[in-house]
């Protein structure tokens, strides 16, 4: 079983895109869980969101403490939060982030920084995160393809609103691709 | 069909698909999504029902009594204080024997105030005479539904039940969850037949006045009753893993159980960690096992007493607290044991949504083996000084 | 009283109670008085009081307790509590 623990602040989208990528793995195969913690439901507040992938059924119901992947939202975070407690040896952290990383990163864990609010201002228009996170999540863990990713996008937004969305998560996608 | 879903949105599809007449129901969290995604069905009548709005948890089920008395199929939704506001109107449905069901989606009680999830709410109503089954996970969240409705329109019970599963835990986690289609629920679930009902035409009342010389023998119907549910709650679950191959036919149900030395008892979602920490500590070479109760009313006591007589100590989890006394699951099992020499030790968990990691179970059993129980885990130091 | 499922009952069984026999003061309505007001009607807890032909009131001493509101009630002074020969 791979865990994934999403950091955000409320309003940024965490929980759905727990939800989606759950929902692209699903598609692809896999059984998968996803959910929130909730805590004060308040634009802003420190949020996290959860998502567990395996090839078999999921019992376990306690969040996630020993992540394989974490993603990153808002990197201010990182003041308040400990967002890398407790990741695995060889776990992959997300970070949504302008500038280059200059803060200590466990030993073990691979930094991706993208900078996924350009991204979503130029592809959507807002500074909405989650789909441009999703789509370098895609890239990095191979947990899910892109296929399935965007119909899962296409599942949950209507019209325009899931084509710039499935835009922000290609341009993510493409750049954690080249990079590698 | 196996679709990714929310829990939520899991059991609305499900209750749909019981074909309600009736739904009315007040939103409260974390509940909220069952009845909007209801709401919204009736409202593009995707499903032939009377959506009442109303001004409170209280009204939501007095509705709901009415519609039942006047011969319909009803749901309810609610949870934690919403179940507390009805308290009065619980009654009333089981003494009118009126086979409403409605799903609990747990939550702590204030104060302090808590949305999180432990089983307060739907154990505070134990003695109401609803029928009470737990869930751990939406994929028996959802099938349970169907149960219920088979099981409380059964004319030898005729009394209301609750489906209950955890707050948030479930109902708003994602996760893979078999649907039945409208022809299989119907395959199942036959329409409605009231056993009498309020008709202008053929006048009766419901829920009369009963004198002193009276009263005992109608609470001792009810009773009798909700324990003959112990024999259909078997029946309809069989049947329903006869037609979908997913069965029910355990009131209790044992993981690992045999040659197990030491059993945990559990209801809800908790059941699904516990079974986690169960593998883990299986390969360690511990003989544990899980007693999971689904239903907690009726109470399966000789079957509990049968699942446990061969294990030397007995470790429940309540998710809840008779403040005061001990758990209520605890209590039970103490009950049907009584006369053996098996310990039984009570843990208050999870109360107001503390996590529950596997390493937690570990520690329990630990606990129990050290004869160390009737206790709050895992409290914060400073209340202990 | 059976024991119907749901605390349930039939209409209808209440006639089978003849509080009639409760009484100690029966109301004797003085016709010749009366104006037909129909307050002692309104009044009647038991609903007792009927009308005869000529819309006058006529109790229904089956069920009439004898608790006197219509005599106190009524505006013509039309009726009178007499004490029950028992």
């Amino acid at each position: 079983m791979r865990e994934l623990r999403i950091h955000g602040r409320g309003g940024q989208g965490s929980v759905t895109a727990a939800e989606l990528i759950a929902v692209a793995a699903f598609e692809g195969g896999m059984h998968a869980q996803a959910f929130p913690a909730f805590g004060v439901e308040r634009r802003g507040a420190p949020v996290q969101a959860f998502v567990r992938f395996d090839n078999k059924k999921i019992r376990l119901r306690s969040q996630i403490y020993e992540p394989d992947y974490i993603i990153v939202q808002d990197s201010t975070l990182i003041r308040d939060v400990n967002v890398f407690q407790g990741m695995k040896e060889g776990g992959i952290a997300i970070i949504n982030t302008e500038k280059a990383i200059s803060y200590p990163v466990p030993e073990g864990v691979k930094v991706i920084a993208i900078d996924a609010t350009s991204i979503a201002l130029q592809k959507i228009g807002l500074p909405i995160t989650n789909t441009a996170l999703m789509g370098a999540f895609a890239a990095a863990s191979g947990e899910i393809d892109f296929a399935a990713l965007e119909d899962a996008v296409k599942r949950r937004f209507k019209g325009d609103l899931a084509t710039k969305n499935i835009a922000a998560a290609r341009a993510a996608y493409d750049s954690v691709k080249g990079a590698a | 069909m196996l679709e990714i879903t929310e829990g939520s949105h899991a059991v609305a599809d499900a209750v749909g698909k019981c074909r309600p007449q009736v739904i009315a129901a007040y939103p409260i969290t974390p509940q909220t999504h069952i009845v909007e995604a209801l709401a919204e069905m009736v409202a593009n009548c995707e499903i032939d029902a009377e959506y009442i709005t109303v001004e409170s948890e209280f009204s939501a089920l007095s509705a709901c009594l009415g519609a039942s008395a006047a011969g319909s199929r009803v749901y309810s939704a609610t949870t934690s204080q919403g179940l507390a506001l009805m308290f009065e109107v619980c009654f009333n449905c089981a003494g009118m024997r009126l086979p409403v069901v409605m799903s609990i989606v747990n939550r702590a009680l204030g104060a302090p105030l808590s949305i999180w999830n432990d089983q307060q709410d739907s154990i505070s109503l134990r003695d109401s005479g609803w029928l009470q089954l737990y869930a751990e996970d939406n994929q028996e969240a959802t099938d349970l539904h169907y149960l219920a409705y088979r099981v409380s329109e059964d004319h030898s019970i005729l009394l209301p039940s609750f489906v209950c599963f955890d707050g948030f835990i479930l109902s708003h986690t994602y996760e893979p969850v078999d649907t039945l289609t409208k022809e299989q629920a119907d395959s199942y679930l036959p329409p409605f037949k009231p056993f009498q009902r309020l008709d202008a035409a053929d006048p009766i009342s419901f829920g009369l006045f009963a004198a002193p010389d009276y009263y005992m023998e109608f609470r001792y119907e009810i009773d009798q009753a909700a324990k003959k549910a112990l024999s259909v709650i078997p029946k309809a679950g069989r049947e329903f893993g006869e037609l979908f191959g997913r069965d029910y036919s355990g009131l209790v149900e044992g993981y690992r159980m045999d040659d197990a030395d030491c059993a945990l008892v559990a209801m809800g979602s908790i059941c699904g960690t516990v079974k986690d920490a169960i593998d883990e500590m299986r390969d360690a070479g511990k003989k544990v096992g899980l007693l999971k109760i689904r239903s907690f009313r009726p109470f399966p006591a000789e079957e509990v007493k049968k699942a446990l007589s061969g294990v030397s100590r007995v470790a429940v989890l309540d998710k809840n607290i008779s403040l005061g006394s001990k758990g209520a699951v605890a209590l039970e099992i103490r009950d049907a044991l009584y006369g053996s020499q098996t310990p039984v030790y009570d843990y208050i968990i999870a109360l107001g949504g503390r996590d529950v990691r596997k390493k937690d179970i570990a520690r329990v059993v630990s606990l129990a083996e050290e004869g160390k129980g009737d206790l709050f885990y895992g409290l914060r130091d400073e209340v202990l000084k | 009283m059976a024991i119907g499922t749901g605390c349930s009952a039939r209409p209808g069984k209440s006639r089978n109670n003849k509080t009639g026999s409760w009484r100690v003061f029966r109301p004797e309505f003085v016709h010749e008085k009366c104006t037909s007001c129909g307050m002692c009607r309104i009044i009647c807890p038991e609903g007792c009081i009927g009308e005869n032909e000529e819309g006058l009131p006529v109790p229904d001493y089956d069920y009439c307790k004898g608790c006197g509101l219509c005599a106190e009630e009524c505006p013509s002074e039309a009726i009178e509590m007499k004490k029950e020969e028992k």
